[in-house]
């Protein structure tokens, strides 16, 4: 087997640009997936059932189904619903963050539980109230234990993002399968994007290893 | 004077299980109450639901005149009146000494940064750990981590002072720094309310004591009445038992 260098270099720059959009939608998702998941896991754990059981059959859907059928159903009908046409991009985003958000919404959960109840008593033996404990007691304890599970939940989506080449978001795997397509050939494009993938993952590991020692 | 703390007719249940049955104590402003009795009597409970920690299922207590079970009563107003010190510290590790005591004054009194901080070095010169303000709790030992919590409790300016057990997780050499604090807490004139198994500090500073068990108040009086002189068989079987 040959193996051809040169269409790799072709497509160099085409797979650059997609590992950019690749890093981008992942870290809007995350963030996005954070932030949506923080109310999620409130939501979840509120002694109100009009709350909980909402975020709860959120959580059961997301964790439950098929993330591409979620990206499916994201890019064909919400986006359209709600724009009128299809995005590729939106519906990446939008699919990935609401996917996130009720995986970070467990891990909220579980780092907000791990928490001893103690210090919520003491927080509100001085007067606070709930959302103040929450803010300067509970969740800044909460979030160094959770960073393990954020990182590993980052890297998941870093790998899960190849999906919405589905949608043609135009990312790595986007122009792996266009690579593929123009040359049929089929090592050299999808041993380079899992190349890219794993350098991704790696850097990141590392990057989340060392805010870990950090904090 | 009216009393500071009115508890009428206060029960507590949890599913079946009833821990307090029908209490009624009144309790006046600068009284120190210390709370005995044997281990799962309800005086955790009884402790608990003066600032609401717990909800109580009947009865009524009221602070200062406003009832707590008052709808408009503003439940994190009485409890910045009502402060408390854990059997566990609690403190906040992620927080310095300082940071511990100031949250409070900044963040529910308001008080400008400046103003908490020199209020905060004046309590921890008065339990003895002005040199600890930079440290972080874990870093400290237990009769040290007991005397932040306090001076914590104490920085929100309190009128009550609640104690569960403040004593109970230390090493044995320093209950006695912790005890020390109190005790000059209530010759300053604080109204306290003391669960605790140190009868002598019970004796020595305690204006009334109240015997408990199986959710009842079983007896109260002086020190000198309640260990020298008590009237119920229960009372003298746990004190025959703890002293
Ligand atoms: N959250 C709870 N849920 C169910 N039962 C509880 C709860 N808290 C306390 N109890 C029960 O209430 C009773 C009284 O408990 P409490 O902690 O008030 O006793 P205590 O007098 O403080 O005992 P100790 O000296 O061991 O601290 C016990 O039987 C206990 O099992
Ligand atoms: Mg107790």
């Amino acid at each position: 087997m040959d193996f051809r260098f040169d269409i790799i270099w072709d497509y160099a720059p085409l797979l650059l640009k997609g590992t950019l959009y690749t890093i981008a939608i992942s870290i809007s998702s995350i963030l996005l997936g954070s932030i949506l998941g923080l109310g999620v896991s409130f939501g979840k754990m509120s002694s109100r059932r009009f709350l909980r059981w909402p975020m709860q059959s959120y959580v059961n859907f997301f964790r439950g189904t098929p993330l591409l059928v979620q990206i499916y159903i994201v890019h064909f009908g919400l986006i359209p619903l709600l724009y009128g046409k299809t995005n590729a991009l939106i519906a990446a985003i939008t699919a990935l963050s609401l996917n996130a958000a009720a995986y970070t919404a467990e891990i909220y959960r579980a780092g907000i539980q791990s928490i001893d109840k103690g210090q919520m008593e003491a927080a509100k033996s001085l007067g606070m109230t709930h959302a103040q404990a929450m803010r300067f007691v509970i969740l800044p304890q909460a979030i160094r234990r959770m960073i393990p599970a954020f990182g590993n939940e980052f890297i998941v989506l870093v790998k899960d993002s190849s999906l919405v080449a589905l949608i043609t978001a135009p990312e790595i795997m986007y122009w792996s399968n266009a690579m593929k397509a123009q040359y049929i050939r089929v090592w050299e494009p999808y041993l380079a994007a899992a190349f890219i993938y794993f350098v991704l993952t790696y850097f990141l590991s590392k990057l989340l290893a060392a805010v870990e020692r950090k904090v | 004077m009216k009393p500071i703390i009115e508890v009428t007719e206060l029960s507590k249940a949890y599913g079946d299980n009833v821990v307090l049955k029908n209490i009624s104590v009144d309790i006046d402003s600068k009284e120190v109450v210390v709370v005995i009795g044997p281990s799962g009597s309800g005086k955790s409970t009884f402790l608990r639901c003066l600032n609401l920690l717990e909800e109580p299922t009947g009865g009524n207590i009221a602070i200062e005149g406003k009832s707590l079970m008052d709808k408009s009563t503003s439940i994190t107003k009485i409890r910045t009146e009502v402060g408390m010190v854990f059997q566990q510290f609690n403190l906040f590790p992620h927080l310095k000494v300082l940071d511990n005591i100031t949250l409070g004054p900044i963040q529910i009194r308001k008080w400008p940064a400046q103003k908490a901080k020199s209020k905060a070095m004046e309590l921890l010169d008065k339990v003895g750990l002005a040199d600890k303000a930079n440290a972080f709790p874990a870093s400290l030992s237990g009769g040290q981590s007991q005397r932040v919590a306090i001076a914590r409790a104490l920085a929100m300016e309190p009128k009550i002072m609640l104690f569960d057990e403040p004593t109970s997780a230390l090493d044995p050499e320093m209950v006695g720094e912790v005890l020390a604090v109190m005790k000059e807490l209530a010759k300053e004139g604080m109204t306290m309310v003391v669960v605790t198994h140190e009868m002598g500090f019970a004796r020595e500073v305690g204006d009334r004591v109240i015997f408990m068990e199986q959710g009842y108040i079983v007896e109260q009086g002086t020190p000198e009445q309640i260990f020298e002189r008590p009237q119920q068989e229960r009372t003298k079987a746990f004190l025959s038992k703890v002293l």
